[in-house]
């Protein structure tokens, strides 16, 4: 199970936090210092794992932005659902940037909350959690009827 | 993909730049969050932006607050107060009104008002209480977006104790017609069951119904709960091995629909899940592990693509494998799995290899034999995180032998890193074991080093922790069972004890004192740990209790007959009575700090001058006292220095102890003698250091264990490495000195690994590389007694013994000595040399020795005259197959099979005869032969029939996945006559680029009054033998370079060589194994170009980029093909490691 999912540009800015497990507010800044410390200080192409306490941190850049998760198994798994992430981003905002990220932070969460849920891995399809999110997307251009929208854009 | 986005991304600099509205277009930069985010980027200071988001903030207040605000808005305001809490600002004003949101809002403002929900509260928060009646209202709409929010936010943040408000209907949802709402349904329960794993009792038989659902999605969601419940109780959910192991069998054979792949592998998420949970279930359980060995296999099997996710799986397997009972193949598959992850040029797999190793390391310490060298190379890893891993795995081999050089490691990386957490659990817990594992063989300055690093330290917080940590870990030690610990182990725990205990505020001193006090009751503690012991209690004693118990033991030891103890126990005596006096001698805190030693002990002078005058002798150096003693031999001082505590030989004032005739200094001593290393720490400490390495290296350690390499046949370096045998050649019989450093590490470290049992791991079964797999075993013990002082060509010896010694009919062979070792390599070095400089490729015949099984002194008169053989320019080569050939080999008409040679490739390079299953029928043997054609790599098979009877029904089959094989044999193959040959052509290419593949053969014949047989071999054959130059001009090479995409960079080894540029030396030493073209050599830096035989036409070329960087070569390759730059390195990396 993953603890939380930080991602934070190369200056350190956290970009968009995902807590798993309930965190009190003061550790969660603590863990947030401490984590894009520890990631910005590595040097390229040493190991994407670190350890922290007794959990492990996966962390890979992509161009300016550095995401990193936390969790205690399989270290490898962990980088693939960082790179399926940024795929799903991908895909959603099509060739993703940094700043799809600062602007619309609350999609990011969307396709987050569709990937990962609770910790463990929800959906690893590409299609089917895009193709969920643009079901509640579409709904900001119109209010359709309620009751059928959901055939009419193909869910699963 | 991901390509792209690293490209999209790093033009986002320029983006960001100010003012810049290019970017922003699409992102509504015109909306109040775009303007926040601009000003905010706008900010240099981190005051302004404090300032900047104060008073954003106070603005969204006052928005919330008014009646005016309509929900759309609303949702707007609510996704900046979600950015100012990100930047860590709190807007807990907004949280009232996000649960507003979500209840009142349209779908899509509920949306935004769940996710700030998710976001800003936490399960305790009264807040959530609110939103139960929206949940509930929300998972009962008809409306699917509303009741998956909902069940997304439950999944998230629930209070614990409304569950069952809603729990019926999250139930009700398992059996809803539309898959997601399945799924997440399956996972709220999961949530609910890790909060509150009572109040989902009752629905068990459900998830089985959702373990059962026709959606794949909503299976695997089912088996989160499932690997929590069975790793709860294995036992209650036997009955779903069989489902587990249909299920990832179906994932495995692609069953799935292509929507679960993942960059082409099927499910990996679910593959890895189902072989958690099959670990939990055939844990310890031989029933139940033997329903899944298959799809075990099947799982080990199936995943070779090289990719990331692969490696994930492969590495879950290998965990899982471990886990379940035992099955020797399997096993063996596994650790065969695990040497590729750590020999692997990619620094993450190294990691989890060494993760890997460190699991399996708990079943079978020996499997870390054959990865020694890595393991030392790792340790001096320039990644921190690679050291650690491999400190770990060290901890994990620490025993008796080994204990001395593992904490000196230990201690050196804990010098180096004024790390964290993790170092001081790693530590101690090293430590721990360690010294109650090999207390006594210790040297004394390893404890007293550890010790001093307890107490040396500058950060306090870090320092503090590991302190507590010890005594926390010690008092629970003491509580338990004593006898068994180590003197020494003790010493460290009393001082410990004595001098941090304070740190553990709730332990009052007395228990500690009571335990202390069981020490010295025990019968076998020894009168120097006793005195350690008393020293201790003496720094304790400051309440009543202790006070009582002090006197207590006073008593007894004021009137041993050991001056030393009863020295303490004086002091003991007074100091407990007299807290004041206490208190000035041995100050709460910080007593190393103020600590001075007078070295030179001036304040005796005093002393000394009187007893001079009352006509004492003077001083004499040791020294000094060495020649009067050489004079008069009647007098020995060692019955004196024994009964001195161990701890001062390491203090500076050690000198003077040894006069032992003095009893003034010798109660004088006794008085400093409490803690060497305090004494030890007044002295310098590099000095001491020092002493320590070379100790440990000297007496006790590793020296002594070089004598019984020289005496004993089985040294832990020489134990044979079967994961390696097929892939890694020997190692060159001159080691260069680090080299030679890191063997010594190497058997310094890994001594008492296997040591014992050497002869008997050969008979195992699992370890056996797989082309020697049916052989018979036996005999082997004495094959790799001879093969003892070549201790790196052994590395793959013993298995290949007992093929020779099979092969050659167990006729002994002298054992040629490690000087004849070399010969070989040199011969076919300059065989070699001759070639290349043809433009034709070809393999050194050392390196096919060991493919065939030889290289071993067993065989290595046999090597030393085998040639590689090129008629072309060599005929005396035809001395093959050697002067003690397997008398099967010799019958046939006497001639050398070469002479069998089809003359269209009798002028090509080519490699020498391996011997192929000879075992199974003696009157048939099989040898194959490569030879190394321009455009394709030849395989010959040579069949001998030895009977004077003739084969029919022959046929030859060659199969090999990776490879693409053809045969070009004239005439394709009937019968052989009796006594003949006949030989067997094929062209093999790639496919794929791999660093190393296994070709199978079957040969099927029936003689004339028998039934069909079949003969099975295999013959593994590397990327190298399909490498061939690669001529291109500068300008050529610098076009192809730019249009490759997949590209690699590593730092390898120079070659040093006296007469020539460490860079021509390198690249000649590559260019000699690996038949790469040099294109051009231009100061420090060279690029090399070959290419890879693969499908049809002229092959994949790669391009290397070698430049000369800091003693390394940094070399960079490009290919147009992904696998080939990752295989081709590890050749390298391979052959530079040999030269």
């Amino acid at each position: 199970m993953m603890h939380f999912l930080l991602l934070f540009s190369r200056q350190g800015k956290l970009r968009l936090p995902k807590w798993f497990t309930p965190i009190p507010e003061r550790e969660k800044k603590k863990i947030v210092r401490d984590m894009t410390t520890m990631v910005l200080a590595r040097k390229p192409r040493s190991c994407n794992f670190l350890h922290w306490k007794d959990l492990k941190i996966v962390y890979k850049r992509y161009a300016s932005l550095w995401s990193s998760v936390c969790l205690s198994e399989n270290e490898l798994l962990a980088l693939e659902v960082l790179h399926r992430y940024v795929e799903l981003l991908d895909k959603y905002f099509g060739n993703v940037c940094e700043l799809d990220i600062i602007f619309n932070f609350e999609k990011a969460c969307f396709i987050l909350d569709e990937f990962l849920l609770g910790g463990e891995v929800q959906e690893t399809s590409k299609q089917v959690v895009s193709r969920s999110i643009e079901a509640s997307d579409m709904l900001q251009e119109a209010e359709i009827d309620n009751s059928d929208y959901d055939l009419e854009l193909g869910w699963p | 993909m991901s390509d792209v986005v690293e490209k999209t991304l790093s033009a986002l600099p320029s983006l960001l730049s100010l003012d810049s509205q290019a970017g922003a277009g699409k992102l509504s930069p015109s909306s109040k969050l775009g303007n926040l985010i601009k000003g905010i980027t706008e900010l240099t200071s981190k005051h302004e932006e404090e300032k900047l988001i104060k008073k954003e903030l106070a603005a969204i207040k006052e928005q919330v607050a008014s009646p005016n605000t309509s929900m759309r808005q609303m949702k707007e305001i609510m996704v900046r107060a979600i950015y100012c809490e990100m930047l860590g600002y709190q807007a807990s004003f907004s949280y009232i009104h996000a649960i507003k949101l979500a209840q009142q809002g349209s779908v899509l403002e509920k949306r935004v008002g769940y996710l700030a929900v998710s976001l800003f509260l936490n399960e305790t928060d009264e807040f959530l209480l609110l939103l139960v009646n929206t949940v509930l209202k929300d998972l009962q709409s008809t409306n699917l977006i509303d009741v998956c929010m909902a069940l997304t936010v439950v999944s998230q943040v629930f209070p614990r104790d409304m569950i069952p408000a809603i729990l019926p209907v999250v139930e009700e949802k398992l059996t809803h017609p539309k898959e997601i709402i399945r799924r997440k349904a399956v996972l709220a329960l999961y949530k609910f069951y890790l909060i509150a794993p009572n109040q989902v009792q009752h629905i068990h038989s459900k998830f089985r119904k959702a373990l059962c659902d026709k959606d794949p999605g909503v299976m695997a969601a089912s088996l989160h709960i499932y690997l929590q419940l069975i790793k709860e109780s294995p036992e209650s959910y036997k009955d779903l091995t069989v489902s587990m192991v249909t299920i990832l069998g179906q994932v495995v054979g692609g069953k799935l629909p292509m929507d679960f792949n993942y960059h082409s592998i099927p499910a990996p998420w679910l593959q890895i899940q189902l072989l958690r949970i099959l670990a939990y279930l055939g844990k310890e359980d031989q029933g139940t592990s033997e329903l899944m060995y298959d799809v075990l296999e099947d799982s080990l099997r199936r995943a070779e693509m090289n990719h990331n996710m692969t490696y994930a799986i492969l590495f879950e397997c290998v965990k899982t494998i471990f886990t379940v009972h035992p099955k020797a193949q399997l096993l063996e598959k596994a650790a065969e799995c695990i040497g590729n992850f750590v020999l692997s040029p990619k620094i993450n797999l190294k990691y989890l290899g060494l993760k890997a190793l460190t699991y399996v390391v708990q079943q079978d310490a020996n499997l870390a034999l054959p990865h020694q060298m890595t393991i030392i190379e790792c340790l001096d890893h320039s990644d921190i995180i690679i050291k650690r891993e491999t400190l770990e795995l060290l901890f994990r081999i620490t025993n008796a032998q080994n204990v001395t050089v593992i904490v000196e490691k230990m201690l050196e990386f804990l010098r180096m890193t004024s790390d964290d957490y993790s170092t001081i659990d790693l530590v101690g817990k090293t430590m721990n074991s360690v010294f109650s594992l090999g207390g006594d063989v210790m040297q004394p300055d390893i404890p007293n080093n550890f010790l001093r690093l307890l107490a040396d330290g500058v950060d306090s917080v870090e320092d503090r922790r590991m302190r507590l940590f010890a005594v926390d870990s010690y008092v629970s030690l003491l509580q338990g069972e004593t006898a068994q610990l180590p003197q020494r182990f003790l010493q460290v725990i009393s001082w410990v004890l004595g001098e941090y205990s304070h740190l553990r505020e709730e332990q009052d001193s007395g228990t500690i004192m009571r335990l202390l006090a069981r020490l010295l009751d025990q019968r076998n503690t020894s009168t120097e740990t006793r005195s350690w012991v008393l020293g201790a209690m003496t720094k304790l004693c400051s309440n009543p209790v202790s006070v009582a118990l002090a006197r207590d033991v006073c008593e007894r030891y004021s009137g041993s007959l050991n001056t030393v103890l009863r020295q303490r126990a004086q002091e003991l005596m007074i100091l407990s009575q007299d807290t004041e006096l206490r208190a000035r001698v041995l100050p709460a805190e910080g007593r190393l700090e103020h600590l001075e030693v007078d070295s030179s002990l001036s304040f005796l002078d005093g002393y000394v001058s009187e007893a001079l005058a009352a006509g004492a002798a003077p001083y004499k150096s040791p020294h000094q006292r060495q020649e009067d003693l050489a004079q008069e031999k009647a007098l020995t001082l060692e019955p004196y220095g024994l009964s001195l505590p161990v701890s001062l030989s390491s203090c500076s004032v050690t000198d003077r102890l040894t006069d032992g005739l003095s009893p003034t200094l010798l109660s004088m001593s006794s008085g400093l003698s409490g803690n060497g290393t305090e004494l030890s720490h007044g002295g310098g400490s590099t000095t001491l250091k020092l002493d320590g390495v070379k100790r440990v290296w000297g007496k006790e350690g590793y020296l002594a264990q070089q004598q019984s390499v020289e005496d004993a046949p089985t040294p832990p370096v020489q134990l044979p490495s079967p994961l390696l045998s097929p892939q890694r050649p020997p190692s060159q019989t001159q080691t260069p000195e680090p080299d030679q450093e890191k063997q010594q590490l190497a058997s310094s470290l890994f001594v008492g690994l296997g040591s014992h049992n050497s002869v008997c791991l050969m008979g195992r079964a699992e370890p056996a590389p797989q082309h020697f797999r049916r052989k018979p075993r036996g005999g082997s013990s004495g094959a790799s007694e001879r093969s003892s002082d070549s201790s790196h060509s052994s590395r793959s010896a013993a298995v290949d013994n007992l093929l020779l010694s099979n092969l050659l009919d167990s006729t002994t062979v002298a054992s040629e000595g490690g000087a004849t070792t070399t010969t070989p390599q040199q011969t076919s070095q300059r065989t070699l040399d001759h070639t290349t400089s043809n433009g034709s490729p070809h393999v050194e015949g050392k390196e096919e020795g060991v493919a065939a099984g030889g290289s071993l002194s067993l065989i290595r008169g046999m090597v030393a005259v085998v040639l590689p053989t090129h008629t072309e320019t060599d005929p005396q080569s035809d001395l093959h197959p050697a002067p003690h050939p397997a008398p099967a080999l010799e019958r046939p008409g006497d001639l050398p099979l070469t002479s069998h040679l089809p003359a269209e490739l009798s002028g090509l390079a080519r490699s020498e005869l391996t011997p192929l299953c000879s075992d199974q029928d003696p009157s048939l043997a099989l040898s194959a032969c490569r030879v190394y054609k321009e455009d394709a790599l030849v395989v010959l098979v040579f069949i001998v029939n030895n009977t004077n009877s003739t084969l029919h029904q022959m046929a030859l089959q060659l199969t090999c996945k990776e490879l693409e094989i053809s045969c070009i044999s004239g005439s394709p193959l009937k019968e052989v006559k009796g006594h003949s040959v006949s030989v067997c052509l094929h062209t093999v290419v790639m496919k794929r680029a791999s660093v190393q593949v296994e070709l199978a053969g079957l040969l099927s014949y029936q003689r004339p009054l028998g039934q069909p047989q079949a003969a099975q071999f295999s013959l593994s054959l590397s990327l190298k033998h399909f490498i061939r130059p690669l001529t291109v001009s500068t300008g050529e090479y610098g076009k192809m370079w730019l249009s490759f995409s997949h590209d690699l960079k590593q730092n390898l080894r120079l070659v040093t060589t006296e007469h020539q540029e460490p860079l021509t030396a390198t690249l000649d030493a590559l260019k000699s194994k690996l038949h790469l073209h040099i294109v051009d050599i231009i100061g420090s830096e060279g690029i090399v170009a070959c290419r890879l035989l693969q499908g049809e036409g002229h092959g994949q070329p790669c391009l290397l980029h070698c430049r000369v960087h800091a003693n390394t070569l940094a070399v960079w390759l490009r290919s147009p093909v992904p696998e080939l730059p990752d295989s081709l390195l590890y050749h390298c990396q391979k052959a530079l490691t040999e030269t």
